[in-house]
């Protein structure tokens, strides 16, 4: 027999079944259109980094330093290049008030004087466009377009920074090697630097990032200029990044979001795979008489399925490339949803490679997931047509078992492949399995409970409902496995969410500070508190602050450290500047959890420290560790004698480190102020004045944070819930198709209830009460697995506590339910609208 | 001559739980080529299960058939299935059509599953030979019981089989369409000289075969020709009223 009849055969079977088919083919359009969108845009975002790789830098080369520079670092930084002829551009970076004379407000911003023609590549976007170039040739400014905005600032109007007025020449749109979430706490304004001695910002302590650009246009000479002076500049405490480091650096940035994507695509997939699953089992058990009759008539087994296969298979090639004709429309909107994220501009194209993975994948699904139920045609007797059974005869399979072993390894290799990380996956599968089992076990559970407490007095309808639930050809197993999965894995995202939002949620509230003042030196500590008792301010905090970089540990220089395969922490961690403080005693925010706190010490040698739990783990350490900090020239060598617990959600000023008292008061400190203002009114006046008589002290009003964090929460959020959405439908979509599913299996007898005489009320009571019994228990056991896994999530991966909202559970829960028994009797209705004679013969 | 189809000690047991229970005991016989024998008896007798036996849709519990010189115990599912297609049709009491193919598609089948050429046209002439040309694209829900039952005769000689089965083929039509089914079975039958094993509780319909074996409570009872039938030409006399 040629194979093109088995084509044809499939073909014509399939004429007056193709409803069922396309809600497997639904199922898979879905999953794989997620699949596509989100590993298109991961693509296109790639492809974007790449090509666009220079304008995050907006240069070929940057070195900085975030201390003020000594006259041999600035030498350095003047020669690099030269023999080449490199541009060179060079900014200092801080953080200072800007007053605006119109209105008298003050904001904090990040202030940019720069020199030279920065950006080399990519440009600076103003508005106008010539004020990008105009600020720099007067004593003029560009200002962030928000801050603009928001205090109704004008092009031509002044503003005062530190001592002097500049004009505003533009606002600024966006500056390469900035990204969005960078500037939403600080905006940055740009001056020429020829200007910054005189503003008198720069003073002792502050922190200042000093910058210099390169721009070198072979790429040759750049390479061996940067092996060049690497050396020199890491002899001389100078950093610099490359292209490639900056490349790297934004994509790691990127990569969590990335997770995140991925997990949802997997998720809307998974889910996908549990609707190909249950409609091709239901589909499968519609076949069971044609099957039997063709195997009568002379069809083998092998024969038979594959007339099956060839169908499933054709629906998933289809579903597969409508998916990803889907999925590649989505992804056209996901930049807008991500814009305010995303470090360059996308420009989004038709990914073929995540096309044809999308592809590949859907038919990979298709197959696997039907061969399931499409195997079991293999031993449908042909006894059926004498006698009617309820199908398959169950025995042992090892082609079936092969396939549950081949899903199990599609499932975790491509969560393998989406995730990354090997552990994830083990516990991921672990629970999927652990849920499955749960689930099985619980419609076990309903299964023995009915029939062994059935209420033999309840009204017919009741009883009627109820034995359905058990009776033979039940959908108990099959719809509380696939709408308990499909709730476990939306409420699980729903969660999460929820768990993340909450986990950035100030106490902004009651009697918390709300103002914080810094950069304050040794010599306005006295006046300023002045002027805040001037203004009835309290002052809940007066904290000094001194940065000092990790010299030693235990006896091994950070170079040392650095190089030394055993050790796992990063570079950047043990390079970070430490920010610490000195007092005599611990705050409320902490509890001693090791060892015993220091108060007082003398000298400059081992001097105790006490350090936080965070700092222990990041860093690796113990009590009794020795530390040596280069203050600011000179080394002071400590040991680690207690290790604090602190709330890092309070609102207050708090270290990883804690000197003793007496061994700092001499260094170059700067101290910072916490109060609380009353209102807005009162918080612009202080500022006002403050900035007035002490250009350089910085005031952050962190209501004005916490709006900002607000917005981009809420930006955040919208994007996790777009996301979301697309596993939701698919969810809803298996809902509907495991309902619709059961319909085949209760045409018969809801028009034998009829014909006997039972009312439209009647039977529909009777669905009713089957499906309201399902889809409670099925949603019910979904959202307590969800609860589980975000609970462990929260547990071991996020490290927060994890209190679920009653809100959103009985939410899930009345959705779920009502879904189901809404499709449920719908599907019924439909039924009872026909006449009972239609119905059988179309049986 | 040989037999067509061999049965020797059959016997078949269905155990459910803790209950067996023997359907058929010691059942012995065989059939010639183009034979028509009928199986008769109560309903519960073991007529359907033997039936199913001899066309290998099922395993016997002890003793051996063989079907066209084919011992059927040494043949797998598959391979049954494939001896089927060649040599055996099959009508059954509920028609069985495929509900999701047209009638002409439904009789199509057997010889596409052979590879056999000109299928449509030879499906086409069988489809008129049982009166039903213009109904050939109508779906079984389509089709009043009497026509699918046509259809399933049609289908049942698709594939010129040495050997039919049909199990009651009259039981669910009225008397009228059952005649008229009835004597297109024997009709065709007797044109392409096919051995006809027919199960029935219809004595009327059991006299019109040459030989009737009568089960019992899974036994045979007694295995008669039916002496006068044999030669008897008025038999097929009503045929031409189709
Ligand atoms: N799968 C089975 N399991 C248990 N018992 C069975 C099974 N199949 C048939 N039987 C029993 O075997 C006996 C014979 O059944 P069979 O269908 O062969 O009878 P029959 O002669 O065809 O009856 P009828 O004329 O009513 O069709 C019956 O008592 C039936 O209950
Ligand atoms: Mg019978």
């Amino acid at each position: 027999m040629n194979i093109g009849w088995y084509f044809k055969m499939a073909w014509r079977e399939s004429r007056r079944s193709r409803g069922r088919l396309i809600l497997f083919a639904s199922s898979i359009i879905l999953g794989i259109a997620a699949l596509v969108a989100i590993n298109s845009f991961d693509a296109n975002l790639r492809e974007n980094i790449e090509s666009q790789s220079k304008e995050l830098l907006g240069a070929d080369l940057r070195v900085f330093s975030s201390k003020p520079l000594l006259p041999e670092q600035e030498a350095i930084i003047k020669s690099l290049g030269e023999s080449i002829e490199a541009e060179q551009s060079t900014e200092v970076s801080f953080a200072s008030m800007i007053l605006f004379p119109k209105t008298g407000d003050t904001r904090l911003v990040a202030i940019r004087a720069l020199e030279g023609d920065f950006p080399y590549y990519g440009k600076m976007s103003t508005n106008p466009s010539s004020a990008a170039t105009e600020f720099r040739k007067k004593q003029a400014t560009v200002i962030d377009k928000t801050l603009m905005i928001q205090f109704g600032v004008e092009v031509g109007d002044i503003v005062k920074i530190g001592a002097l007025e500049f004009e505003v020449s533009g606002s600024l749109l966006g500056v390469p090697g900035q990204t969005g979430f960078g500037s939403a706490v600080a905006p940055a304004v740009f001056i020429p630097k020829r200007y910054l001695e005189q503003t008198g910002l720069v003073q002792k302590g502050s922190r200042i990032e000093n910058l210099a650009y390169y721009k070198v246009e072979d790429s040759e000479k750049l390479a061996a200029l940067i092996e060049e002076v690497k050396p020199q500049l890491k002899k001389n405490n100078l950093r610099f990044t490359t292209v490639q480091k900056r490349k790297e650096d934004v994509a790691d940035a990127f990569s969590f979001a990335n997770k995140f994507l991925n997990l949802v695509a997997f998720l809307a997939l998974l889910l996908g795979c549990i609707g190909v699953a249950s409609s091709i089992h239901v589909y499968i058990k519609s076949k069971v008489k044609t099957v039997a009759v063709l195997r009568c008539i002379g069809m083998t087994g092998w024969q038979s399925f594959s007339v099956f296969l060839i169908q499933i298979l054709a629906m998933g090639i289809i579903g597969s490339i409508l998916g990803a004709i889907l999925g590649s429309s989505i992804q056209m909107l996901l930049p807008t949803v991500f814009s305010s994220f995303l470090p360059v501009d996308v420009v989004m194209k038709i990914s073929w490679s995540s096309i044809l993975l999308g592809i590949i994948t859907g038919i990979i699904v298709s197959i696997l997931f039907a061969l399931w139920p499409l195997l079991s045609i293999r031993n449908i007797s042909p006894l059926n047509t004498l006698r009617e059974s309820d199908g398959a005869k169950n025995s042992f399979d090892f082609l079936r078992m092969g396939v549950l072993v081949l899903i199990g390894i599609f499932i975790a290799g491509f969560a393998y492949f989406q995730i990354r990380d090997f552990k994830s996956v083990l516990l991921f599968c672990g629970f999927l399995i652990f849920s499955l089992g749960i689930l099985i076990g619980i419609s076990a559970l309903i299964i023995w409970a009915v029939k062994k407490f059935f209420p033999s007095r309840f009204p017919y309808v009741l009883r009627q409902g109820l034995s359905n639930l058990y009776r033979p050809n039940n959908q108990t197993l099959i719809l509380v496995t696939c709408i308990g999965l499909g709730t476990a894995l939306i409420s699980t995202l729903f969660f999460t969410q929820d768990l993340l939002i909450s986990q950035v949620e100030f106490a902004g509230t009651g009697n918390q500070p709300n103002m914080i003042l810094f950069d304050i030196q040794k010599d306005q500590a006295e006046e300023l508190e002045e002027m805040a008792a001037g203004f009835e301010l309290p002052i809940i905090q007066k904290v000094p602050l001194i940065t000092m970089r990790l010299n030693e540990l235990n006896g091994k220089s950070i170079e040392e450290l650095s190089e030394d395969p055993d050790n796992d922490v990063s570079r950047g961690m043990l390079n970070r500047e430490a920010r610490v403080t000195f007092r005599g005693e611990m705050v409320e925010s902490e509890s001693l959890t090791e060892g015993e706190f220091t108060g007082n010490f003398e000298g400059f040698e081992d001097v105790p420290v006490s350090i936080a739990e965070r700092y222990q783990n990041l860093m690796d350490l113990k009590l009794g560790d020795r530390l040596v900090f280069d203050v600011h020239g000179t080394l002071i060598s400590t040991i680690v004698t207690s290790i604090r617990k602190v709330d890092w959600t309070k609102l207050q000023t708090n270290f990883f480190i804690i000197f003793p008292l007496g061994v700092l008061e001499e260094a170059p400190f700067t101290n910072v102020l916490v109060t609380r203002v009353p209102n807005n009114e009162v918080s612009a006046k202080f500022q006002q004045s403050v900035v007035t008589k002490f250009p350089n002290v910085s005031a952050v009003d962190l209501s004005l944070i916490l709006k900002t964090v607000e917005d981009l929460l809420n930006k955040v959020s919208f994007v996790i819930r777009f996301m979301a959405l697309f596993s939701i439908i698919t969810g809803l979509l298996i809902l509907v198709g495991s309902v619709i599913i059961s319909r085949y299996q209760r045409v018969k007898e809801s028009v034998l209830l009829r014909t006997i005489g039972g009312t439209r009320k009647q039977i529909l009571t009777i669905y009713f009460v089957e499906y309201f019994i399902l889809g409670s228990l099925a949603s019910l056991s979904g959202i307590l697995l969800a609860l589980l896994a975000c609970w462990l999530l929260a547990m071991y991966s996020f490290k927060m506590v994890f209190i679920p909202g009653i809100l959103p559970i009985f939410m899930i829960y009345i959705v779920i339910t009502g879904l189901t028994v809404l499709i449920g009797m719908l599907n019924s209705a439909g039924i009872l609208s026909k006449s009972p004679l239609e119905v059988l013969r179309m049986e | 001559m040989n037999s067509i189809l061999s049965v020797k000690n059959l016997s078949k047991h269905f155990s459910n739980n803790k209950l067996s229970l023997t359907v058929l005991d010691n059942i012995n016989f065989d059939i010639m080529p183009g034979e028509s024998v009928s199986i008769v008896g109560a309903s519960g007798s073991g007529k359907t299960t033997l039936l199913g036996l001899c066309a290998g849709l099922d395993q016997p519990s002890s003793g051996e058939i063989v079907l066209n010189g084919t011992k059927l115990n040494n043949l797998n599912e598959d391979e049954r299935a494939i001896l089927r297609n060649k040599d055996v049709g099959f009508v059954f009491q509920n028609f069985q059509l495929i509900p999701t193919l047209t009638a002409l598609e439904n009789v199509m089948v057997p010889l596409e599953l052979q590879g056999a050429k000109n299928v449509r046209k030879i499906a086409s002439d069988l489809l008129a030979r049982v009166g039903l040309k213009d109904r050939a694209k109508h779906y079984p829900s389509e089709l009043s019981g009497g026509e699918q039952q046509r259809v399933a005769l049609a289908r049942a000689f698709c594939n010129s089989p040495k050997i039919l089965f049909a199990d009651e083929p009259t039981g669910n039509l009225d008397d009228s369409t059952g005649a008229l089914v009835e004597n297109l079975l024997f009709e065709i039958n007797r044109e392409l000289g096919t051995t006809l094993i027919l199960v029935t509780h219809d004595l009327e319909l059991a006299k019109k075969t040459q030989r009737v074996i009568r089960l019992k409570g899974g036994k045979i009872l007694s295995d008669e020709i039916n002496e006068g039938i044999a030669n008897d030409p008025t038999l097929y006399a009503s045929t031409d009223q189709v």
